[in-house]
């Protein structure tokens, strides 16, 4: 299988790539740039699961990254957890957020746009709670992991300070996300799913379970976006409504895999990339005229967004295949 | 092997289809007929789960099936194709096809192996890598009968596949449908074309505003004066008895 | 456990604030019936034309709602441009690639409000926003009234036009059969960008009725685009009857809920009127179907 080959390739390079950058790059600020660009490839390749192979946008997929975020923060702080035994319970949670929205749902079949809503409704249902609920979050102030500050007891506690400990994370949770994204294209359930996003009633009718299908889609995505949300509570040690269950991650999240490639193992990483970089260079670049001002970046990223789908429905890994394809040709 | 007793399906005021029974026996091939909207694709819709018949009941290979969701019926070896077909636009022949196998096998390379042989059964085994989006009418419906082949069924229900075809076209896909019938496999079709309506089925039905009017062989069929006033109009059977040869 | 005449003012301030939430939601159906799109960037539109308001209020120093032809014009001609260069091009006609458009379309007028007038919050201050009259139960301010009353004038005159003219005539068959009315010699793409522009003309007139009692800041869009679908969700979509009853239904319902669970908690309720109906009612109370 000549595709195949070609991911492990790709796979094989990117992974010796990025183990060995922290040694070619000394500047906190490159690495941490990296460490967060991987970090939303993972929450957008939770994203493509659902989205991309399976067809159903969700606007609200904070949802499953808050709640991730959110257990992985009040195990430790309120009932006195390990990070690693907090970790099972928080991509469990991620999954059963998946399971009760996706039932309600799907059950009543919603698709589409209205699919788009629902999840937008569910992800501002849950910021309301968790802003009201005070005993549990601590309500809208947030709520702290407490520091450690002995640094030998940074893998224990899941808790890295300065070091590359949370570039070599994000590293580990991307494969772990590309292994998945590789599993699915290679798998009967991919397929179906595949199947689903193309034409709900033909798969139906050629004997995929839609509902089912699609109800392990979305449990799967949730876990692997929560996923995303235990390293994000593990990096920055805090969590509050808005951050977990506000818009700005629901949309971060689609707008990689989309400016990537929707529906390809590689689209989410390459869309963040692309996205990072091109927020950098814009930040630099505005700094230097105006000072520093929020929205600049999401200014960009909704330029791209709109280009893209204008321009590259297939996304940046739809528009280097075509033009790798013509230089093979070519040769 | 088939048997719908008396299935009915209502739209607000309108009934689509009003008491049909319906049987199809091992190895037959059957044939629903009738003027456009008679009710026929509600009636497939209605065996292959698509549609909750508001009355009657569903039977297929000894078990009621009645309400079943389509996969389910499926997986009992019912399956159907859609008149306006629906291919994976995105996927490739192969792709398309591998769906239909993965009803059966669970493994990708075999399902994949699966849609190749399945392929050369309806003459695709040269467009396997072609995207669905690139293909012919005619290609897109071969791949319909394709897909619903390869899930291995003991009956198809085909619906208009050869609507759009030339006369060519027409003949190719009746040898691929006859043979599939003696690999063993029972068939029902919707079929506007009538010259293979007379060569392909044993028997037919014919629907008429939702109700059937006449069943029987297809040179039963052809003469019976309520199919012929439900195609031409009220009359047209006397007219046609009298003095047809100027009509 | 209430008093009933707290309850009732809670209720009357909840039908004074729905007033506006139907016109906002107005122009969300408006665009919803005769394009069939769901325009993402209705909230962020609106926050927009409150950026506007209160720009020729600080700048000019016109009164917001002497400023409601000038920001309803300017607010249609950018819904016009908007449909005719933008969602109109780049959605290849596919419904969720336009949902997507509109997103990023939000994304970015957001970010350029936030880019540009950074996140602090602004507000229109007139000078009789506390005269009003006293309903003995509850105290109506001037700036309360006048957004009921001109939302149903507003509403009203819409109707008419929708009714009554050539234009409307168009949009109605546009709205019903698209092909049709091509072929009968409409022209469909003008006929979409007006109805754009309408819809977005509509968040101009809201936008000068909010801003004497609503702060002004970026995030604000995405607070009334979630109250905006679920109007229009609650009342059907593409229902002119439907948004206006689901407005007063939502502003209630908001007053209401704030009054028995309070400030925080009480927002729950829309969000859980918006899950509900989408999950058991998707055609809304007046809608036709799906």
């Amino acid at each position: 299988m000549k595709k195949n080959s070609t991911f492990w390739l790709f796979f094989a390079v990117l992974v010796v790539a990025a183990l060995a950058a922290p040694l070619a790059i000394a500047s906190t600020f490159w690495i941490d740039f990296l460490t967060l660009t991987l970090f939303l490839a993972v929450l957008g390749q939770g994203w493509n699961i659902l989205g991309g192979y399976g067809g159903q946008f969700s606007f609200g997929h904070a949802v499953f990254f808050g709640t991730g975020a959110y257990l992985q923060v009040i195990l430790q702080a309120k009932l006195g957890f390990n990070p690693w035994a907090a970790i099972p319970f928080a991509i469990l949670g991620g999954i059963v957020i998946g399971a009760f929205t996706g039932f309600l749902s799907f059950r009543y079949g919603l698709r589409g746009s209205y699919f788009a809503l629902i999840t937008l409704a569910f992800a501002e249902a849950f910021r309301v709670l968790a802003t009201s609920a005070d005993a549990i979050t601590d309500g809208g102030q947030g709520i702290y992991i407490t520091l450690n500050q002995d640094p030998t007891k940074a893998l224990a506690t899941l808790q890295f300070g300065a070091g590359n400990g949370y570039y070599y994370c994000a590293v580990i949770i991307t494969v772990i996300s590309l292994l998945i994204a590789f599993w699915i294209e290679n798998s009967r359930f991919g397929a179906q799913l595949v199947a689903i996003r193309e034409d709900e009633d033909a798969a139906e009718a050629i004997g995929v379970n839609a509902f089912k299908v699609k109800m392990q889609a979305i449990c799967l995505s949730g876990a692997i976006t929560a996923f995303g949300g235990v390293f994000y509570a593990q990096k920055f040690l805090f969590m509050d409504p808005n951050i977990a269950y506000g818009p700005v991650k629901s949309v971060e999240m689609l707008v990689m895999p989309i400016i990537g490639g929707m529906g390809t193992i590689f689209g989410p990483l390459v869309g963040s990339f692309f996205l990072h970089t091109l927020g950098e260079v814009s930040k630099h670049a505005a700094h230097e005229l105006v000072g520093d001002r929020p929205g600049l970046d999401l200014i960009v990223y909704g330029i791209a967004l709109v280009l893209i789908l204008a321009l590259l429905p297939n996304g940046l890994v739809g528009l280097i295949r075509r033009l790798f394809r013509r230089e093979v040709s070519r040769a | 092997m088939l048997e719908a007793r008396g299935i009915t399906k209502r739209f607000g005021g309108l009934v689509a289809v009003r008491q049909a029974d319906l049987t199809a026996n091992p190895g037959e091939i059957v044939a629903l007929i009738g003027p456009n909207g008679a009710g026929k694709t509600t009636c497939f819709a209605m065996l292959s789960g698509f549609l909750k018949p508001d009355e009657g009941s569903v039977h297929f290979a000894g078990a009621d099936i009645t309400g079943l969701k389509p996969h389910a019926i499926c997986a009992r070896g019912m399956v159907r194709t859609f008149q306006i077909v629906k291919p994976f636009a995105h996927l490739s022949v192969r792709e398309n096809i591998a769906v239909g196998a993965h009803a059966r096998i669970a493994d990708r390379a075999a399902a994949l192996d699966q849609a190749a042989s399945i392929a050369g059964r309806v003459g695709m085994s040269h467009m396997l890598d072609q995207q669905a989006s690139a293909l012919t009418v005619a290609g897109r419906k071969r791949l319909e009968l394709a897909r619903a082949l390869a899930t291995e069924p003991k009956l198809l229900l085909l619906d208009e596949v050869m609507a759009g075809l030339n006369a060519s076209e027409i003949s190719g896909i009746v040898e691929h449908i006859k043979a599939i019938r003696d690999g063993g496999v029972t068939i029902v079709l919707i079929e506007h074309v009538m010259q293979a309506v007379m060569s392909l089925s044993d028997r037919a039905y014919v629907l008429n505003n939702g109700a059937v009017i006449a069943t029987g062989t297809p040179n039963e069929i052809a003469t019976d004066p309520a199919v012929i006033e439900a195609y031409l109009g009220h009359g047209a059977a006397a007219r046609l008895a009298t003095g047809g040869v100027h009509a | 456990m209430y008093d009933p005449s707290i309850i009732a003012a809670s209720i009357i301030n909840g039908l004074m604030t729905g007033a506006i939430y139907s016109l906002v939601a107005l122009g969300l159906t408006l665009i919803y019936g005769v394009l069939h799109i769901i325009n993402f960037a209705h909230g962020s539109l609106l926050m927009l034309c409150m950026y506007g308001v209160w720009f020729l209020y600080a700048q000019a120093g016109i009164d917001p709602y002497l400023a409601l032809p000038l920001v309803a014009a300017g607010a249609f001609c950018l819904g016009y441009g908007l449909q005719r260069s933008v969602i109109g091009k780049t959605s290849h006609g596919r419904d969720e690639i336009i949902l997507l458009v509109t997103l990023g379309v939000s994304i970015i007028i957001e970010n350029i409000a936030l880019f540009a007038f950074t996140a602090n919050e602004r507000v229109v201050q007139v000078p009789y926003d506390i005269d009003g009259i006293d309903l003995g139960i509850t105290f109506l301010v001037v700036p309360q009234i006048a957004a009921f009353v001109a939302s149903l004038a507003i509403t009203a005159a819409l109707w008419l036009f929708i009714a009554r003219t050539y234009t409307g005539k168009a949009i109605r068959a546009v709205a019903k059969e698209r092909q049709g009315a091509r072929l009968v010699g409409v022209n469909v793409d003008h006929i979409f960008a007006v109805s754009f522009g309408i819809g977005t003309a509509c968040l101009g007139a809201a936008a000068c009725l909010l801003a004497p009692t609503f702060p002004i800041s970026p995030q604000i869009g995405y607070i009334f685009v979630l109250i905006a679908f679920t109007v229009v969700v609650l009342g059907g979509m593409g229902s002119f009857v439907g948004a206006l009853i689901g407005g007063f239904i939502i502003g209630v319902t908001e007053s209401l809920g704030g009054l028995f669970f309070g400030e925080s908690l009480g927002k729950l309720g829309i969000s859980l009127i918006f899950i509900l109906i989408l999950l058991f009612r998707p055609t809304g109370l007046f809608g036709q179907r799906m």
